[in-house]
């Protein structure tokens, strides 16, 4: 681990009236599996936003590999190779699997040109195939993709956001509606990927298990606020902490 | 049957018929041009509205533009373009033969190309707008782009234009403008299915399904967008000098900008046809000219009722259209590929 890929400094955010994000600073380190956890409605998707350009940002700083980003649009940062999934799924849900793939390649360094570039390049499909195996939907790729269960397609955003080879990829919740039984698996898939693939992972988690079991740093946000940031354990001990999740209902 | 070799056999039927019909039945020479300037429309809508899901209802814009660039350029070439539309007709150009054809080659090529130049300058700002706001803004945009011209004495303004007149038999004439809208039909067929067939086919499917979603991937959304107007636009301005030529008056109302006619029947064919298909939109352009001229000739005055009909029902119960439908139920007709291997090495690994 060297260093914070991404740099989130006093980042402001509000809604109207509502303060979604109050000054919020956080670091993702490089190779690492940063958590972000915090009761519903504490900010957690809107910080998430912020970073890949959805909204602009009321105040503070976002850094990625120490350049600013907190003004660029949304395709700009994705190319910079900082992706997200969504809470709420997204898939293209009129085209199959391995079209979902084929057309979530990175488009960094792509010219004109390129918009005609041919789809059968076998290096490509190999690459596509290979991570719907990982997934598991390696036997679905040629249905069509509004027609998987739920779970599946999340699984199926997850190939799709490694399909793009990004360096950090920002999961909103990636166990949310996957079947308990298939978590450990989800859980598996995912170190794998910061390992082998050597993606950084920023996750939002509401699962504690998994979420303990996963990051190696966790940040906790509440009513919009950093409560805490530390290690699973310095966290999970932390009496705010507790009291933030107790006190939430 | 193959996929591909279905659409072989089919570009095989069209071409067939359209060298044919006119030979066999020369009467119905200016019904089927008016039937290949249909499918043409309909084909290149359904890139933009089908097969990106921008519903435009100003495409007619690009083929007044294109049919009002070529008249510019075929009179410009021999003669002071404002004179000669300040005179009202009165001026008869005699232009020779070569003087024609030059002009009409170089007319048809400038149609199409500053219909895409426009197509690019006003594409960003247009394909902004998402949904509804885009086809009610592209509706707009043909009204405007119809009373502008309306109002530029420079191009005859509300009085038009006499084209150039063919040198030869009017027969020949109504020949070859037939000739150049059924080439110009298959063409832009031929091109805009191989171009689905790249990155470019996936990327407006995706812009379709979810153009956030396709943003958050990176993929340059306006590029693309812009793009596949473009094309229609190309096709639409060339188009649009034939049929000028073919028309051989144009004003902006009925002749360049007809948008409450041949602009509403561009979207309603590919509907009926299927839109977000390769074939549906020459299936709708087809069956809708039939039942258009049927009406006609048996049901005067009532034509536009069952023309709206037809288009109602569309709408409200079918909205996938005719090939959208047959692609549902026998999807392996149309390329969708069936296969139930669980691993990449094809052994039936048993469940985990
Ligand atoms: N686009 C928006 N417009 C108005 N208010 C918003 C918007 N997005 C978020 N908010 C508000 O900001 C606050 C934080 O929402 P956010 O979605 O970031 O929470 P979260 O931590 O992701 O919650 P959950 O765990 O339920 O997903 C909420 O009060 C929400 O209503
Ligand atoms: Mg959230």
């Amino acid at each position: 681990m060297s260093g914070s890929l991404i740099e989130v400094r006093g980042v402001s955010k509000s809604f109207g009236g509502v303060v979604a994000n109050k000054e919020v600073s956080i670091d993702v380190a490089e190779g690492g599996i940063t958590g972000l956890i915090g009761p519903n409605g504490s900010g957690k998707t809107t910080l998430f936003n912020s970073i890949v350009g959805y909204h602009p940002i009321d105040e503070g700083s976002i850094k990625f590999k120490g350049q600013e980003i907190s003004r660029l649009r949304v395709p700009d940062i994705a190319r910079l190779g900082l992706l997200r999934t969504f809470q709420q799924t997204r898939i293209y849900s009129k085209m199959d699997c391995m079209k979902n793939m084929l057309i979530s390649v990175s488009h960094r360094d792509e010219g004109l040109g390129s918009m005609f570039g041919s789809m059968h390049d076998r290096e490509t499909e190999a690459f596509a195939e290979e991570l719907l195996e990982f997934v598991g939907l390696y036997q679905k790729r040629f249905l069509i993709a509004g027609e998987l269960s739920f779970g599946q397609q999340k699984l199926l955003e997850f190939a799709m956001a490694l399909m793009n080879r990004p360096k950090v990829l920002l999961l909103d919740e990636p166990t949310a509606g996957i079947n308990p039984t298939l978590i450990n698996g989800l859980i598996d898939r995912l170190k794998r990927a910061n390992e082998q693939f050597g993606i950084t992972l920023f996750v939002i988690e509401h699962n504690m298990r998994v979420i303990m079991n996963l990051a190696d740093r966790i940040s906790c946000l509440a009513h919009g606020e950093l409560l805490a940031t530390g290690t699973p354990d310095e966290v999970q001990n932390d009496p705010r902490v507790v009291e933030a999740y107790l006190g939430a209902h | 049957m193959s996929a591909q070799k279905l659409d072989l056999s089919l570009y095989g039927v069209l071409v067939a018929a359209g060298i044919l019909v006119p030979l066999l039945a020369p009467a119905f020479t200016s019904q089927m041009a008016i039937l290949w300037l249909m499918v043409l429309m309909a084909v290149t809508w359904d890139m933009t509205g089908g097969q990106m899901g921008y519903n435009s209802l100003g495409n007619i814009a690009f083929f007044g533009i294109g049919m009002y660039a070529s008249a510019v350029v075929q009179i410009g070439i021999v003669y002071d373009v404002a004179e000669y539309t300040a005179a009202f007709g009165a001026i008869k150009v005699d232009f020779t033969v070569e003087q024609y054809w030059t002009g009409l080659l170089l007319g048809i090529g400038f149609g199409g190309v500053v219909a895409t130049v426009f197509a690019l300058i006003i594409g960003p700002f247009m394909l902004g707008l998402r949904g509804p706001y885009f086809a009610i803004g592209t509706l707009g945009l043909a009204v405007a782009v119809a009373e502008l011209v309306s109002g530029w004495s420079y191009v005859g303004g509300g009085s038009g234009i006499s084209m150039p007149v063919f040198p030869g038999e009017a027969a020949s004439g109504s020949q070859v403008f037939y000739v150049l809208l059924f080439v110009l039909a298959i063409l832009a067929h031929v091109v805009i299915r191989a171009i689905y067939k790249t990155r470019f086919g996936l990327a407006i499917n995706a812009i379709r399904d979810d153009e956030d979603k396709a943003e958050a991937m990176g993929i340059h959304t306006t590029r693309y967008k812009v793009t596949a107007w473009m094309v229609p636009a190309f096709f639409m301005g060339m188009a649009g000098a034939v049929f000028g030529n073919m028309s051989g008056f144009i004003e902006p109302l009925e002749v360049a900008f007809p948008t409450a006619t041949f602009g509403i029947f561009m979207v309603a064919m590919a509907l009926l046809g299927g839109k977000g298909t390769v074939w549906g939109p020459v299936l709708g352009a087809i069956l809708f000219h039939i039942v258009k001229e049927v009406t006609w000739t048996h049901l005067l005055g009532w034509q536009w009722v069952a023309l709206g009909a037809i288009i109602i029902i569309n709408i409200v119960y079918f909205q996938q259209g005719i090939l959208g439908w047959a692609q549902d139920r026998w999807p392996s007709l149309f390329g969708v590929t069936v296969d139930e291997k669980t691993t990449r090495t094809g052994q039936a690994e048993a469940a985990k």
